[in-house]
């Protein structure tokens, strides 16, 4: 399975009468878009633009992702979703580097996800750095939250996907290719170096925890094995977002970077041999289902190592330490990625559950520390929801606009792919 | 600029007081560093000035713990300090003790730091390790030429609010405290690099050691169910409809305590839950699903249990930390043993 990835850098993006690129900006025609999303259980549609360093708050934030096309080879992106469930992760798919789309709209009683494009804050989400198309959904009257949910999370592939359109003919600016050998051919050419897998977690928790892999909920799967070029795909996407610092986007799930990291040095220091999805249910009989198929299928590859990286925290704690001990206890040695909640003055033990297996561990952060954003000319969405998304307290907005939260609130700011130069250390 | 003030607590020995026979002062100052204070205020030079020099027997201070840290505290606070520096107490057992309590009492009521010096072995440490920065000393009095320069050298940087490195090049023993810090390289490459280190056999340094989990062992069970009152208890957050105590949605600070008196069924009118981390709905539309107040109503009519505890505790197990949930646990159970309660029905979600 072979796939070439043209990156296409996008630095400004502008409303116009075409939706394209052109010397590095992205055109977007309004109409377009909006004809593409139009949808009965949604009374209304906005669309707004966010650029990196203007004083911009996008709060509560649905999901991030990036636009993608899928230009040869066989099936589309997000298969299951805007495209037909063939298999991708194969060909050429075109990426407007630089762009996202932003969804955004009230749904449950905690809504999510704070994003600044200037300030402190914007050091803490990755999201401060592209050049953002926001969508803000208002639900049509009666629409239970369930179904709104689904139609928020549509509206942001499909807008994601109208706008990939204009990679079409674009100029690629840098080309990638990645290759997932079938095992018995990644042995024989690699036969001296350590197998390695990836098993990838995904929250699967119910309403605003979910996730899905072409089409399916999470937590309707039995761990399975993905090329890593299928995630490239799209065959992984967002539908969570609550404690929006170590949920992944979907975004995220695009640009993973622990497969990333791990083809960088396939071939010369390890046999990168697939990813492992597995879910993070909250029935224990499902966890243990789960970690036992795990264990299983990194037997039945042979692994050497592999990298665990959790998504959330808490109840998904017990699937990362049963998932860790469980490979440990078979021999193959594991690095566990993860973040921490250690309180607000970080004297608090970071998880809620442990093992000394578990001794080679990586993490995003302590969740729990304390930043105050200050106001923003523009806010995008709702913020009157800081006193009561997760992370946030009785108080937290303040009469100027400025808001003190935890750094949970912020999107991404602990992601547990690794995806940010942020650690924690004791002192 | 004016130079920062700093006091130091000493014991009656390097308080130059006497030995054992005088351990049984109580706490009294003196202006200016005294004995090992001579050496350190060298140290600090012209940027600090040790001010005073609070002085207290160690088995004083040990047998009158409470009413010493209350009187140091005051001495120390007359002086308006902008640091304190205890000891360094060495491998003392009472003296490690009363220099924690000490940082203890300073740091949670003045909010100045505190820099000592101790032995890795001394139990003052175990006890008191997060209230201060504790540089790490050899056992006796032989190691105070190396213990003194490194806690000035710590004190001077932590007065300039310098960045400080990790604890151990700082020479301080870590307290236990996370702190969030950027690196050089993102975390997937991180992790990369420590599992080939870990696969190679080589030496790697894991960013989080597992902590120590307590265990509690279950108690024995009721003897007669049919006699006992039981209470709920859920961390699954129900609370009244509008959340009348802001219990947060993830990371709560607090819990609350809510009535049961006539009610018999919990309902979307009624409750609802706080909890940020699962699917609301469910709970929002009837809240028994979480906390089962119809349930155990029924057994109450049907004599099944002796009765259900007219009020219902409540907190948001979300991200909570360990130290406030081992806080909630403390108070709830106090008042549940209080007001008679033989069981309690803990509810999760």
């Amino acid at each position: 399975m072979k796939l070439r990835l043209g990156r296409i850098r996008i630095t400004d993006i502008q409303f116009g009468d075409k939706t394209r690129v052109h010397r590095g900006v992205l055109y977007v025609n309004k109409e377009e878009i909006l004809a593409a999303l139009a949808d009965d259980r949604l009374s209304s549609i906005e669309l707004d633009l966010a650029r990196p360093g203007e004083s911009v708050r996008i709060m509560p934030v649905k999901d991030v992702i990036e636009p993608r096309l899928k230009v040869e080879g066989p099936g589309g992106i997000f298969p299951g979703f805007v495209s037909k469930v063939d298999m991708v992760g194969q060909g050429t798919t075109l990426v407007l580097s630089g762009a996202a789309v932003v969804t955004t709209g009230r749904i449950v009683g905690f809504q999510e996800g704070i994003i600044d494009m200037s300030g402190p804050g914007a050091e803490y989400t990755p999201f401060s750095r592209t050049c953002n198309l926001v969508v803000s959904c208002q639900p049509a009257p009666g629409l239970g939250q369930h179904e709104h949910e689904a139609a928020v999370r549509m509206a942001g592939l499909k807008a994601a996907a109208t706008l990939a359109e204009a990679a079409r003919g674009a100029e690629v600016d840098a080309w990638e290719e990645y290759e997932c050998l079938n095992l018995a051919e990644g042995i024989k050419r690699y036969p001296d170096l350590p197998r390695v897998a990836y098993v990838y977690m995904l929250q699967s928790q119910g309403l605003l925890h979910d996730t899905y892999v072409y089409g399916v909920d999470a937590k309707r799967i039995l761990p399975t094995l993905l090329s890593p070029t299928e995630v490239m795909d799209g065959a992984i996407i967002s539908g969570n977002c609550v404690s929006a610092c170590d949920k992944n986007t979907t975004y995220h799930h695009l640009n993973n970077p622990v497969i990333e990291d791990l083809y960088r040095r396939h071939g010369k220091d390890l046999n990168f041999v697939g990813v492992i999805i597995t879910n993070e249910n909250v029935t224990l009989a499902d966890k243990q289902r789960s970690s036992n198929f795990t264990a299983k299928l990194a037997e039945m590859l042979a692994l050497d190592g592999a990298i665990i990286s959790e998504e959330g925290f808490g109840n998904p704690d017990t699937d990362l330490i049963m998932n860790c001990t469980k490979l440990e206890k078979k021999g193959i040695k594991t690095v566990i990625l993860t973040d921490e909640y250690a309180g607000r003055d970080g004297a608090s033990q970071s998880l809620a559950d442990a093992d000394p297996l578990a001794d080679a561990v990586v993490t995003g952060g302590n969740a729990n520390e304390v930043i105050t954003l200050p106001p923003m000319a523009r806010v995008i969405g709702h913020q009157e929801t800081a006193n009561v998304i997760a992370g946030g307290f009785d108080g937290s907005l303040q009469e100027d606009g400025s808001i003190t939260v935890e750094i949970q609130a912020i999107v991404g700011a602990t992601n547990e792919l690794g995806f940010n130069r942020r650690s924690a250390r004791t002192v | 600029m004016s130079k920062f003030r700093v006091v130091h607590y000493l014991n009656q020995f390097f308080g130059q007081v006497g030995g054992e026979d005088k351990a049984n002062i109580p706490p009294f100052t003196k202006e200016g560093p005294v004995g090992p204070g001579m050496a350190l205020q060298g140290i600090l030079g012209d940027d600090a000035e040790i001010v005073a020099t609070v002085i207290c027997g160690d088995s004083w201070f040990n047998e009158n713990i409470e009413a010493a840290k209350a009187q140091v505290l005051e001495l120390i606070a007359g002086y308006k300090p902008d640091l304190v520096i205890a000891g360094p107490a060495f491998n003392a057992g009472r003296y490690g003790m009363a220099c924690g309590a000490v940082a203890e009492a300073v740091s949670q009521n003045l909010g100045i730091p505190v820099i000592s010096g101790i032995y890795p072995e001394n139990p003052g440490l175990e006890m008191y390790r997060r209230h201060a920065m504790f540089v790490k000393t050899g056992d006796s009095a032989a190691s105070m030429r190396t213990a003194l320069p490194a806690m000035g050298k710590l004190a001077l940087k932590v007065l300039k609010g310098e960045e400080l490195g990790a604890p151990e090049e700082e020479g301080y023993i870590p307290r236990g405290i996370r702190q969030n810090i950027v690196t050089e390289k993102r975390g997937s490459q991180r992790a990369v690099e420590m599992l080939l280190a870990k696969l190679r056999g080589e030496e790697y340094k894991t960013e989080y050691p597992m902590p120590q989990f307590d265990r509690v062992a279950p108690n024995p069970a009721l003897r007669d169910v049919t006699k006992a009152k039981i209470a709920l208890v859920t961390s699954g957050g129900i609370v009244p409809k509008g959340n009348p105590d802001h219990i947060e949605s993830s990371s709560a600070s607090k819990y609350g305590k809510y009535s049961l008196e006539g009610v018999t069924d919990l309902t979307a009118e009624t409750h609802a839950t706080a909890h940020g981390g699962y699917d609301p709905v469910y709970a929002n539309a009837d809240a028994d699903r979480v906390l089962p107040v119809d349930v155990l109503r029924e057994l109450e009519q049907e004599g099944k249990i002796g009765s259900l505890h007219r009020y219902f505790y409540a907190t948001v197990g979300n991200g909570t930390s360990v130290a406030n949930a081992r806080r909630f646990a403390e108070e709830i159970a106090r008042e549940l043993k209080q007001d008679g309660v033989d069981a309690v029905i803990l509810t999760s979600t």
